[in-house]
């Protein structure tokens, strides 16, 4: 308990992290209250063919699109695509990549070598690559982007978990707790587990980022979720078409993944910072 | 003798790495579809043609016969046959791979020869304004979509300012090929307006590809500067009265650069995941735009084939990145 509110009074005195995390809780709010903030909370369906392709001004205030939709309540709603596929995705990797991770650290043998190497081949390609194959193969619908970024994304938590056990086995506290006869499953879920939290935390905030602009760009790509779903990176290959005249359309949606990423990417950095003893103790100056 | 144990070691998990990669394409092509013939079909094959398909890759066989058939198959060289372009994925991937190679090559000399100095600038002036504000800008580098800032970029210096074409890799004819970089056989030839035009047609695509890169760049670099000033040699050198700027850019910089090397194996992945969609937006005649032609057109062999090349071509880079990295670092050799 002393050790969580160390941790959040770290973070509250850090600014970065601070402006990380009100980014997120500005796309959690915003996913949540979208059907209340949206000036036009239909738009996401309707279309308004006499109104397309308007400039930003008071009432529709990020312009309309070819449809004649308003940008701006598109883009609020936009923001629980964008969640969803985040917290789904790790969430996911985190079941497959975690237990794996554990066991293979734990255990010394074949078997751990073998689920490491498998584990090795995924990171050993780009992600991108990779998902872009699953996705077409499955169709183009947002349900598939996610199972493309679960089943590509789970290795980094499998490395992680893997080294950070390894080292922790050999960790006086851990072998005495084996000594007094401790099983297994208790070792690693009461003893190791809690220790590697704090790295599986960082690790999924800069995962969330990561994911999201992955899953843009499979968006952009016409892999993910299809019209008229206000996913953000499909929002902006519709823009192209209509460049240069109608150059509102690209920028809110691509602005919007450009904070959100931000977001996570400067709580997981931060979170790094803090949670990191060895930086820690690194000397504040000197050059 | 430790050094070439290094690389043997290397090169043997390079065999079951691509292996291992030619599994799972295999499984997300062969296994995943509930009918891989009618996928590679593609949308306008008759029941007929898709018949043959399923016959001619033996798709009734058991599953493990298949794998053993496909590995053959791809150790070949064989990727399968595109159904827009009716030639082998193989030859279309290597017509477009200079365009590719050329694209990343100038990203990643603009990536390295801005983040270096940055990096080394940041450490050295660690917690000041300019490092604070250094690093906001490399986190916003690694948080912008690239297909966003390809399309900004776009916007303005093309299409507003008129500097440099909208896309494409050259207007006009191409100098004749000597290594398929244009930038380069403009410069053999001694055509300088062609190495301008080339010039041009590069430097949006070439940027957008840079920024993440670049921004990776500058916080490997500052973390290797400051871990090296904190080594005793540095004490040493100090208290001979060296100059600093001597100390930091000479001494301290070839120490922090050992690790950099092996971002640059990563940031090659970065650059090329990036392609993808960077080449898509910017005409760029490469293995990108191909990718992304291939599912915009529902392409099955030829996203497959992408995907086996690509992840082929990144596993023999990292190869040889770790291979330089035992070269460079003297404390490989020791022992």
């Amino acid at each position: 308990m002393a050790a969580l509110v160390d941790v959040l009074s770290r973070m509250a005195r850090d600014r970065a992290v601070l402006l990380g995390a009100a980014l997120i809780l500005l796309l959690v709010l915003v996913a949540i209250l979208a059907p209340l903030i949206a000036t036009f909370p239909n738009d996401v369906w309707d279309i308004h063919p006499t109104q397309r392709l308007r400039p930003p001004d008071a009432s529709f205030l990020f312009g309309t699109d070819r449809m004649g939709s308003d940008i701006y309540s598109r883009i609020l709603f936009g923001a629980r695509i964008t969640i969803m596929v985040a917290v789904v995705a790790i969430g996911v990797s985190l079941l497959i990549g975690v237990p794996i991770g554990l066991v293979a650290g734990y255990y010394h043998g074949w078997p751990s070598d073998l689920l490491m190497r498998f584990s090795d081949i995924f990171l050993a390609v780009p992600q991108i690559v990779l998902a872009i194959a699953i996705a077409q193969t499955l169709g183009p619908s947002i349900e598939n982007v996610i199972l493309a970024l679960s089943l590509t994304y789970w290795p980094w938590f499998t490395r992680l978990v893997y080294a950070e056990t390894r080292s922790l086995k050999n960790e006086i506290f851990i072998e005495s707790t084996i000594a007094l006869g401790a099983s297994p499953f208790r070792v690693i879920v009461f003893h190791i587990l809690p220790n590697v939290s704090s790295a599986i935390i960082v690790r999924s905030s800069i995962g969330m980022g990561f994911t999201i602009l992955t899953a843009a760009a499979l968006g952009f790509l016409g892999l993910g979720a299809q019209p008229p779903a206000p996913e953000w990176g499909r929002m902006i290959s519709e823009s192209r078409e209509y460049l240069p005249d109608a150059w509102w359309y690209a920028l809110a949606p691509g602005l919007a993944i450009f904070l959100v990423v931000m977001g996570f990417n400067l709580v997981g950095d931060g979170l790094r910072d803090i949670l990191d003893p060895r930086l820690r103790r690194a000397p504040k100056s000197n050059g | 003798m430790k050094l070439l144990a290094i690389i043997l070691r290397r090169l043997v998990w390079f065999i079951p790495t691509v292996a291992g990669l030619i599994a799972i394409v295999f499984t997300v092509s062969h296994v995943i579809p509930a009918d891989p013939a009618r996928l590679m079909a593609g949308d306008l094959a008759t029941p007929e043609q898709v018949a043959a398909l399923r016959l001619q890759h033996g798709f009734d066989r058991p599953l493990i016969v298949q794998l053993g058939h496909y590995m053959l198959r791809v150790a070949r060289g064989d990727l399968g046959t595109s159904l827009f372009t009716n030639r082998p994925i193989v030859e279309d991937l290597a017509r477009r791979l200079p365009a590719t190679v050329e694209l990343t090559l100038v990203a990643m000399l603009i990536a390295t020869s801005i983040g270096i100095p940055l990096g080394v600038i940041c450490a050295v002036r660690r917690n000041t304004v300019l490092d604070h504000a250094l690093r906001v800008l490399t986190v916003s580098g690694l948080a912008i979509a690239s297909f966003w800032l390809a399309i900004l970029l776009q916007l303005v210096f093309a299409m507003e300012l008129g500097w440099t074409p909208l896309a494409g890799r050259i207007d006009g004819f191409a100098p004749r090929s000597v290594t398929g970089l244009f930038l380069l056989d403009a410069l053999i030839e001694g055509e300088l307006d062609l190495f301008g035009k080339a010039l041009s047609h590069i430097a949006l695509p070439a940027i957008t590809l840079a920024v993440p890169g670049l921004a990776t760049i500058v916080r490997f670099t500052r973390a290797g500067v400051l871990d090296a000033l904190q080594s005793n040699f540095v004490l040493y050198q100090r208290a001979m009265g060296l100059p600093e700027w001597l100390i930091v850019w000479k001494y301290v910089l070839r120490n922090a650069l050992i690790s950099t090397v092996t971002q640059i194996g990563l940031l090659f992945g970065i650059l090329m995941a990036g392609a993808v969609v960077v080449e898509a937006i910017f005409d760029w005649p490469g293995i990108g735009a191909y990718a992304f032609l291939s599912i915009y057109q529902s392409d099955y062999n030829a996203v497959m084939g992408f995907t086996l090349w690509a992840g082929s071509i990144f596993i023999l880079v990292n190869l040889a990145v770790d291979m330089a990295h035992a070269l460079i670092d003297p404390r490989s050799k020791a022992a």
